[in-house]
Protein backbone atom coordinates (compact mmCIF):
# COMPACT_ATOMS: atom_id res chain seq x y z
CA UNK A 1 0.00 0.00 0.00
CA UNK A 2 2.74 2.45 1.01
CA UNK A 3 4.55 1.50 -2.19
CA UNK A 4 1.55 2.40 -4.31
CA UNK A 5 0.91 5.78 -2.70
CA UNK A 6 4.63 6.56 -2.79
CA UNK A 7 4.46 6.69 -6.58
CA UNK A 8 3.68 10.12 -8.07
CA UNK A 9 -0.10 10.53 -8.13
CA UNK A 10 -1.69 10.83 -11.58
CA UNK A 11 -3.92 13.84 -12.25
CA UNK A 12 -7.12 11.78 -12.17
CA UNK A 13 -6.36 10.78 -8.58
CA UNK A 14 -5.10 14.17 -7.39
CA UNK A 15 -7.92 16.25 -8.88
CA UNK A 16 -10.87 14.44 -7.27
CA UNK A 17 -8.95 14.35 -3.97
CA UNK A 18 -8.46 18.12 -4.01
CA UNK A 19 -12.19 18.45 -4.67
CA UNK A 20 -12.78 16.13 -1.72
CA UNK A 21 -10.71 18.41 0.52
CA UNK A 22 -12.84 21.34 -0.66
CA UNK A 23 -16.00 19.36 0.12
CA UNK A 24 -14.81 18.33 3.59
CA UNK A 25 -13.79 21.92 4.39
CA UNK A 26 -17.32 23.08 3.51
CA UNK A 27 -18.78 20.23 5.55
CA UNK A 28 -16.89 21.21 8.70
CA UNK A 29 -17.90 24.86 8.28
CA UNK A 30 -14.94 26.35 6.44
CA UNK A 31 -14.24 27.03 2.79
CA UNK A 32 -11.38 26.39 0.39
CA UNK A 33 -9.30 29.54 -0.19
CA UNK A 34 -5.66 29.61 0.85
CA UNK A 35 -4.63 33.18 0.04
CA UNK A 36 -7.02 34.84 2.49
CA UNK A 37 -4.65 33.58 5.21
CA UNK A 38 -2.09 36.10 3.90
CA UNK A 39 -4.54 38.85 4.85
CA UNK A 40 -5.06 37.19 8.25
CA UNK A 41 -1.29 37.21 8.80
CA UNK A 42 -1.23 40.96 8.02
CA UNK A 43 -3.95 41.51 10.62
CA UNK A 44 -2.12 39.44 13.23
CA UNK A 45 0.96 41.57 12.50
CA UNK A 46 -1.00 44.72 13.38
CA UNK A 47 -1.85 45.96 9.85
CA UNK A 48 -5.36 46.89 11.03
CA UNK A 49 -3.90 50.12 12.44
CA UNK A 50 -2.77 51.19 8.96
CA UNK A 51 -5.60 50.10 6.68
CA UNK A 52 -9.23 49.28 7.41
CA UNK A 53 -8.97 46.30 5.02
CA UNK A 54 -7.07 44.50 7.78
CA UNK A 55 -9.31 45.62 10.61
CA UNK A 56 -11.27 42.43 11.27
CA UNK A 57 -11.38 39.78 13.98
CA UNK A 58 -8.58 37.46 12.91
CA UNK A 59 -9.78 34.79 15.35
CA UNK A 60 -12.67 34.11 12.95
CA UNK A 61 -10.07 32.95 10.42
CA UNK A 62 -7.90 30.84 12.73
CA UNK A 63 -9.35 27.63 11.29
CA UNK A 64 -7.95 28.54 7.87
CA UNK A 65 -4.53 29.35 9.28
CA UNK A 66 -4.50 25.96 11.01
CA UNK A 67 -5.47 24.30 7.70
CA UNK A 68 -2.76 26.08 5.72
CA UNK A 69 0.03 25.63 8.29
CA UNK A 70 -0.85 21.93 8.53
CA UNK A 71 -0.07 21.64 4.81
CA UNK A 72 3.56 22.12 5.90
CA UNK A 73 3.24 18.92 7.96
CA UNK A 74 1.62 17.20 4.97
CA UNK A 75 4.54 18.22 2.77
CA UNK A 76 6.96 16.90 5.39
CA UNK A 77 5.18 13.54 5.64
CA UNK A 78 4.92 13.15 1.87
CA UNK A 79 8.55 13.90 1.23
CA UNK A 80 9.99 11.91 4.15
CA UNK A 81 7.73 8.86 4.27
CA UNK A 82 5.97 8.68 0.91
CA UNK A 83 8.58 9.80 -1.55
CA UNK A 84 9.41 8.13 -4.82
CA UNK A 85 13.10 7.62 -5.68
CA UNK A 86 12.49 8.28 -9.37
CA UNK A 87 13.20 11.71 -10.88
CA UNK A 88 10.22 13.93 -11.69
CA UNK A 89 8.84 12.91 -15.11
CA UNK A 90 9.15 16.35 -16.66
CA UNK A 91 8.54 16.57 -20.40
CA UNK A 92 11.71 16.64 -22.50
CA UNK A 93 10.65 19.81 -24.32
CA UNK A 94 10.40 21.68 -20.98
CA UNK A 95 13.84 20.38 -19.98
CA UNK A 96 15.23 21.65 -23.31
CA UNK A 97 13.49 25.05 -23.08
CA UNK A 98 14.77 25.61 -19.54
CA UNK A 99 18.23 24.46 -20.48
CA UNK A 100 18.28 27.17 -23.18
CA UNK A 101 17.68 29.66 -20.34
CA UNK A 102 20.55 28.11 -18.33
CA UNK A 103 18.13 26.56 -15.84
CA UNK A 104 19.14 23.01 -14.98
CA UNK A 105 16.67 20.17 -14.44
CA UNK A 106 17.79 18.23 -11.37
CA UNK A 107 14.98 15.65 -11.20
CA UNK A 108 13.57 17.24 -8.04
CA UNK A 109 10.76 19.74 -7.56
CA UNK A 110 12.69 22.94 -8.20
CA UNK A 111 16.02 24.25 -9.48
CA UNK A 112 18.54 24.37 -6.62
CA UNK A 113 20.12 27.49 -8.15
CA UNK A 114 17.34 29.72 -6.87
CA UNK A 115 15.61 27.77 -4.14
CA UNK A 116 18.21 27.97 -1.40
CA UNK A 117 18.85 30.67 1.22
CA UNK A 118 22.02 31.79 -0.58
CA UNK A 119 19.89 32.32 -3.72
CA UNK A 120 18.45 35.46 -2.08
CA UNK A 121 21.80 37.14 -2.74
CA UNK A 122 21.61 36.52 -6.50
CA UNK A 123 19.49 38.57 -8.92
CA UNK A 124 17.69 35.49 -10.28
CA UNK A 125 17.05 34.12 -6.82
CA UNK A 126 15.80 37.44 -5.48
CA UNK A 127 13.46 37.81 -8.47
CA UNK A 128 12.02 34.32 -8.12
CA UNK A 129 11.63 34.32 -4.34
CA UNK A 130 10.99 37.92 -3.32
CA UNK A 131 9.46 39.57 -6.40
CA UNK A 132 7.51 36.41 -7.26
CA UNK A 133 6.09 36.16 -3.76
CA UNK A 134 5.16 39.85 -3.66
CA UNK A 135 3.29 39.65 -7.01
CA UNK A 136 1.37 36.58 -5.84
CA UNK A 137 0.38 38.30 -2.58
CA UNK A 138 -0.64 41.58 -4.21
CA UNK A 139 -2.37 40.03 -7.21
CA UNK A 140 -4.33 37.44 -5.31
CA UNK A 141 -5.89 39.96 -2.95
CA UNK A 142 -6.72 42.41 -5.74
CA UNK A 143 -8.34 39.55 -7.66
CA UNK A 144 -10.01 38.34 -4.46
CA UNK A 145 -8.62 34.81 -4.60
CA UNK A 146 -5.90 32.49 -5.84
CA UNK A 147 -5.85 29.09 -7.50
CA UNK A 148 -7.87 27.56 -4.68
CA UNK A 149 -10.39 30.39 -4.24
CA UNK A 150 -10.98 31.16 -7.92
CA UNK A 151 -9.74 28.30 -10.13
CA UNK A 152 -11.17 25.62 -7.86
CA UNK A 153 -13.84 26.98 -5.48
CA UNK A 154 -15.02 29.70 -7.88
CA UNK A 155 -15.10 27.65 -11.09
CA UNK A 156 -16.76 24.76 -9.23
CA UNK A 157 -19.51 27.23 -8.32
CA UNK A 158 -19.69 28.40 -11.97
CA UNK A 159 -18.63 31.96 -11.14
CA UNK A 160 -17.88 34.22 -14.14
CA UNK A 161 -15.59 36.52 -12.04
CA UNK A 162 -13.47 33.46 -11.23
CA UNK A 163 -13.22 32.59 -14.91
CA UNK A 164 -12.01 36.14 -15.62
CA UNK A 165 -9.44 35.80 -12.82
CA UNK A 166 -8.20 32.46 -14.18
CA UNK A 167 -7.85 34.00 -17.65
CA UNK A 168 -5.81 36.72 -15.93
CA UNK A 169 -3.64 34.09 -14.19
CA UNK A 170 -2.78 32.65 -17.60
CA UNK A 171 -2.18 35.99 -19.31
CA UNK A 172 0.26 36.87 -16.51
CA UNK A 173 1.89 33.44 -16.55
CA UNK A 174 2.38 33.47 -20.32
CA UNK A 175 3.82 37.02 -20.28
CA UNK A 176 6.27 35.96 -17.57
CA UNK A 177 7.23 32.69 -19.25
CA UNK A 178 7.62 33.87 -22.84
CA UNK A 179 8.46 37.59 -22.59
CA UNK A 180 10.12 38.16 -19.21
CA UNK A 181 11.98 34.87 -18.55
CA UNK A 182 14.46 35.54 -21.40
CA UNK A 183 15.22 38.91 -19.78
CA UNK A 184 15.50 37.63 -16.19
CA UNK A 185 17.39 34.38 -16.81
CA UNK B 1 -9.68 20.66 19.77
CA UNK B 2 -12.14 22.35 17.43
CA UNK B 3 -9.24 22.94 15.06
CA UNK B 4 -8.09 19.32 14.80
CA UNK B 5 -10.28 18.60 11.76
CA UNK B 6 -8.72 21.53 9.93
CA UNK B 7 -5.30 20.25 10.91
CA UNK B 8 -6.03 16.80 9.48
CA UNK B 9 -7.45 18.27 6.26
CA UNK B 10 -4.40 20.52 5.94
CA UNK B 11 -2.08 17.52 6.29
CA UNK B 12 -4.05 15.66 3.61
CA UNK B 13 -3.93 18.75 1.38
CA UNK B 14 -0.13 19.02 1.78
CA UNK B 15 0.29 15.34 0.90
CA UNK B 16 -1.90 15.71 -2.22
CA UNK B 17 -0.02 18.87 -3.31
CA UNK B 18 3.30 17.04 -2.96
CA UNK B 19 2.39 13.66 -4.44
CA UNK B 20 0.68 15.22 -7.46
CA UNK B 21 3.83 17.35 -7.99
CA UNK B 22 1.83 20.56 -8.37
CA UNK B 23 4.26 22.17 -5.89
CA UNK B 24 7.00 21.75 -8.49
CA UNK B 25 8.44 24.89 -10.11
CA UNK B 26 9.20 22.70 -13.13
CA UNK B 27 5.60 21.51 -13.45
CA UNK B 28 4.34 25.11 -13.46
CA UNK B 29 6.75 25.94 -16.28
CA UNK B 30 5.62 22.85 -18.15
CA UNK B 31 2.02 24.05 -17.77
CA UNK B 32 2.65 27.57 -19.02
CA UNK B 33 4.61 26.14 -21.96
CA UNK B 34 1.71 23.73 -22.77
CA UNK B 35 4.14 20.80 -22.79
CA UNK B 36 2.22 18.36 -20.61
CA UNK B 37 -1.39 17.60 -19.78
CA UNK B 38 -0.59 16.93 -16.11
CA UNK B 39 -1.46 20.31 -14.52
CA UNK B 40 -4.49 20.77 -16.78
CA UNK B 41 -5.62 17.29 -15.78
CA UNK B 42 -5.25 18.09 -12.08
CA UNK B 43 -7.07 21.43 -12.25
CA UNK B 44 -9.64 20.18 -14.76
CA UNK B 45 -10.57 17.04 -12.83
CA UNK B 46 -10.70 19.03 -9.58
CA UNK B 47 -13.17 21.48 -11.13
CA UNK B 48 -15.21 18.72 -12.82
CA UNK B 49 -15.57 16.92 -9.48
CA UNK B 50 -16.08 20.23 -7.69
CA UNK B 51 -18.99 21.25 -9.94
CA UNK B 52 -20.78 18.00 -9.11
CA UNK B 53 -20.09 18.44 -5.38
CA UNK B 54 -21.34 22.05 -5.28
CA UNK B 55 -24.48 21.11 -7.25
CA UNK B 56 -25.17 18.25 -4.84
CA UNK B 57 -24.67 20.53 -1.83
CA UNK B 58 -27.12 23.05 -3.27
CA UNK B 59 -29.75 20.59 -4.48
CA UNK B 60 -29.68 18.37 -1.41
CA UNK B 61 -29.32 21.46 0.83
CA UNK B 62 -26.58 19.72 2.78
CA UNK B 63 -25.68 21.08 6.20
CA UNK B 64 -22.36 21.38 8.00
CA UNK B 65 -21.55 18.86 10.76
CA UNK B 66 -22.73 21.46 13.29
CA UNK B 67 -26.07 21.73 11.49
CA UNK B 68 -25.67 25.11 9.78
CA UNK B 69 -26.53 25.66 6.13
CA UNK B 70 -23.47 25.44 3.87
CA UNK B 71 -23.04 28.97 2.66
CA UNK B 72 -21.37 29.16 -0.77
CA UNK B 73 -20.97 32.82 -1.59
CA UNK B 74 -21.18 34.18 -5.12
CA UNK B 75 -18.26 36.42 -6.15
CA UNK B 76 -18.98 40.14 -6.57
CA UNK B 77 -19.42 41.07 -10.20
CA UNK B 78 -16.71 43.05 -11.93
CA UNK B 79 -13.97 42.71 -14.49
CA UNK B 80 -11.03 45.03 -13.79
CA UNK B 81 -10.02 43.68 -10.39
CA UNK B 82 -10.24 40.06 -11.52
CA UNK B 83 -8.31 40.62 -14.73
CA UNK B 84 -5.65 43.03 -13.38
CA UNK B 85 -5.19 41.20 -10.08
CA UNK B 86 -5.23 37.90 -11.93
CA UNK B 87 -2.48 39.05 -14.32
CA UNK B 88 -0.24 40.17 -11.42
CA UNK B 89 -0.91 36.87 -9.69
CA UNK B 90 -0.04 34.96 -12.88
CA UNK B 91 3.24 36.85 -13.26
CA UNK B 92 4.18 35.85 -9.72
CA UNK B 93 2.91 32.29 -10.12
CA UNK B 94 5.10 31.64 -13.17
CA UNK B 95 8.11 33.35 -11.56
CA UNK B 96 8.03 31.69 -8.14
CA UNK B 97 6.46 28.50 -9.48
CA UNK B 98 4.12 28.41 -6.51
CA UNK B 99 0.67 29.65 -5.64
CA UNK B 100 -0.14 30.09 -1.93
CA UNK B 101 -1.03 26.44 -1.07
CA UNK B 102 2.22 25.05 -2.51
CA UNK B 103 4.23 27.86 -0.84
CA UNK B 104 3.39 26.42 2.56
CA UNK B 105 3.68 22.80 1.42
CA UNK B 106 7.18 23.44 0.02
CA UNK B 107 8.46 24.42 3.47
CA UNK B 108 7.58 20.93 4.70
CA UNK B 109 9.38 19.55 1.67
CA UNK B 110 12.59 21.11 2.93
CA UNK B 111 12.54 24.29 0.82
CA UNK B 112 12.72 26.43 3.95
CA UNK B 113 13.55 29.56 1.94
CA UNK B 114 9.85 29.63 1.08
CA UNK B 115 9.39 31.31 4.47
CA UNK B 116 10.80 34.35 2.64
CA UNK B 117 8.40 33.84 -0.29
CA UNK B 118 5.46 33.74 2.10
CA UNK B 119 6.67 36.85 3.97
CA UNK B 120 7.00 38.55 0.59
CA UNK B 121 3.47 37.49 -0.33
CA UNK B 122 2.23 38.83 3.02
CA UNK B 123 3.99 42.10 2.21
CA UNK B 124 2.30 42.13 -1.21
CA UNK B 125 -1.09 41.63 0.42
CA UNK B 126 -0.25 44.44 2.88
CA UNK B 127 0.68 46.76 -0.01
CA UNK B 128 -2.65 45.94 -1.68
CA UNK B 129 -4.45 46.80 1.55
CA UNK B 130 -2.76 50.20 1.69
CA UNK B 131 -3.48 50.98 -1.98
CA UNK B 132 -6.93 49.43 -2.09
CA UNK B 133 -8.92 52.68 -2.24
CA UNK B 134 -6.81 53.97 -5.12
CA UNK B 135 -7.10 50.84 -7.26
CA UNK B 136 -9.94 50.17 -9.73
CA UNK B 137 -12.19 47.24 -8.77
Amino acid sequence: MIEIISQPWPWYVAGPMIALVMFLLLLVGGNFGVSSTLRTLCTIGGAGKHASFFDFDYKSQMWNLVFVLSAIIGGYIATNYLSSPDPLALSQSTIDDLSALNIEFNGGFAPTAFFEWESLLTIRGFAVLVVGGFLVGFGTRWAGGCTSGHAISGLSNLQIPSLIAVVGFFIGGLIMTFLLFPLIF
Amino acid sequence: MKYIKYCLLGILFGIIMTKSEVISWYRIQEMFRFQSFHMYGVIGSTVATGIIIIQLIKRLQLKTISGDAIDIKDKNSGVVRYLAGGILFGLGWALSGACPGPMFTLIGNGYTVFIVVILSAVLGTYAYGLLRDKLPH
